[in-house]
């Protein structure tokens, strides 16, 4: 918990990001021009979203077998900071998509299945917040966590695909490998993925370390009397 | 196998013996269907066949989220210890998945043709929409049930079965839509079969979730 190795990594990697995204050799394509840097901050946010929810299911999956709450603790803000993540996401993309595609919302089925997940996870958020008892909001939630990442996947990842879609990979378009996507483009795509992936974790770890003190504030509190 | 038959069972008997219910939700469907015939009646001319479609499906999904909404709310709490003792709890998810379709398929086919009669027909394959109709309450009522499991745990169901439902339940009904569209058109079966196995493969992941999911709501 405490080492700090992968903290630094996270931070050192994220200028890497930071810096050749932006000044790195990128390659030449019409229309799309140096908007492709976008790739960089859009597409591995999306990736370190879904690797991120996938951790939040597996931890829930381990809460429902375990029953240890941390697990829930951990399932819980992992999703907020895959959430974060989303927003961001759609931002990024919406950015670009206005001036490549010309409109900020054009009306494309991956978008609105973004626009979709993000609502599926507020409502697990809201779920949360309406239960009192923390074993009981624990289970509960964590019930829908793994419901939810089930529907999520189809929503973002196989539907679009079998309709048009203006993203890459779907309605016939070719996926991104497949011609764009040079060595220049790697060595700094696969980093940002990672990157984004321990600064969620490490974002999700502070949170969970102020939920684990407050409890056990609140534990010392019962025990004096005071409450 | 004999469980599962006899809580479906207790579940009819039960709504039959108050018919409150069902007929509520019969009513609920005729006076939306209504409501929106009347909303539209001064340019019927210009429903066009997508808004027809569309208007019909948006009308059986509030129908189902009310109609499920009720099926773990409206058992008191010591009646559910009963149960609880009595069967398993995949018998019970099972029981109330294929009971609830059941009611679905009832509602929507009564919906269906009180809208056909007040809105107009355009549907040129009639057995392509009602596989439609049969795939659509099979996936809206394993969906629900599910949901309505989870909202009845809290305080403020009314609110959380929508929000938790609607865009869970979003992929199902667009995938409805154009499988209805299809069938409106008349299209050859073979350009609906993605549709088909898509809702159908949809379907099968709600129904193992419910099943395995559910023994852990059912403790709290």
């Amino acid at each position: 918990m405490r080492k700090i190795w992968w903290k630094i990594l996270c931070v050192v990697i994220i200028f890497y990001v930071i810096v050749m995204g932006f000044m790195g050799p990128v390659p030449r394509l019409a229309i799309i021009n140096e908007s492709i840097r976008n790739t960089y901050f859009h597409v591995a946010l999306w990736l370190a979203m879904t690797t991120l929810l996938l951790l939040s299911m597996v931890f829930s999956i381990r809460y429902l077998m375990k029953g240890n709450i941390k697990d829930d603790d951990i399932a819980s803000e992992v999703a907020k900071a895959a959430i974060f993540f989303g927003i961001l996401g759609c931002l990024t993309g919406s950015v670009w998509a206005n001036y490549t595609w010309g409109d900020p919302w054009p009306n494309d089925p991956k978008l609105n299945g973004a626009a979709v997940g993000i609502l599926i996870y507020l409502a697990y958020l809201l779920l949360r917040s309406s239960f009192e008892d923390e074993q009981r909001r624990a289970r509960i939630s964590s019930v829908y966590n793994i419901f939810a990442f089930a529907v999520f996947i189809p929503i973002i990842y196989i539907l679009p695909r079998l309709t048009d879609s203006l993203h890459p990979g779907s309605g016939g378009n070719s996926t991104f490998g497949s011609y764009d996507f040079d060595n220049n483009i790697r060595r700094v795509f696969y980093p940002a993925v990672i990157g984004y992936i321990l600064l969620g974790l490490w974002i999700a770890e502070l949170r969970i370390r102020i939920k684990q003190i407050n409890r056990v504030r609140e534990e010392a509190l019962i025990q004096s009397g005071k409450l | 196998m004999n469980e599962i038959k006899t809580l479906i069972w207790k579940e009819v008997t039960l709504e039959w013996r108050q018919k409150y219910a069902i007929s509520g939700m019969l009513l609920y469907v005729v006076s939306t269907v209504f409501v929106c015939y009347l909303s539209f009646n001064l340019r019927r001319n210009q429903l066009t066949p997508i808004v027809w479609n569309t208007l019909f499906w948006i009308i059986l999904l509030f129908t189902a989220v009310n109609a499920i909404a009720k099926s773990f709310s409206q058992e008191r709490h010591g009646r559910l210890l009963y149960y609880y003792n009595l069967c398993s709890p995949q018998a019970i998810i099972i029981s109330k998945i294929i009971y609830n379709s059941l009611v679905m398929a009832v509602l929507s086919v009564l919906g269906f043709v009180f809208y056909a009669f007040v809105m107009g027909n355009p549907i040129q394959d009639n057995g392509l929409f009602s596989i439609c109709i049969l795939l659509a309450s099979t996936g809206f009522a394993s969906v629900l049930t599910l949901i309505a499991g989870i909202a009845s745990k809290a305080d403020n169901s009314a609110t959380l079965m929508a929000v938790l439902s609607f865009p869970i339940i979003l992929p199902m009904l667009l995938m409805t839509i154009r499988l209805a569209k299809n069938a409106m058109d008349g299209l050859d079966w073979s350009v609906s079969t993605d549709e088909i196995t898509t809702l159908l493969s949809i379907d099968l992941i709600v129904i193992t979730l419910s099943y395995l999911l559910f023994p852990y709501l059912w403790r709290s």
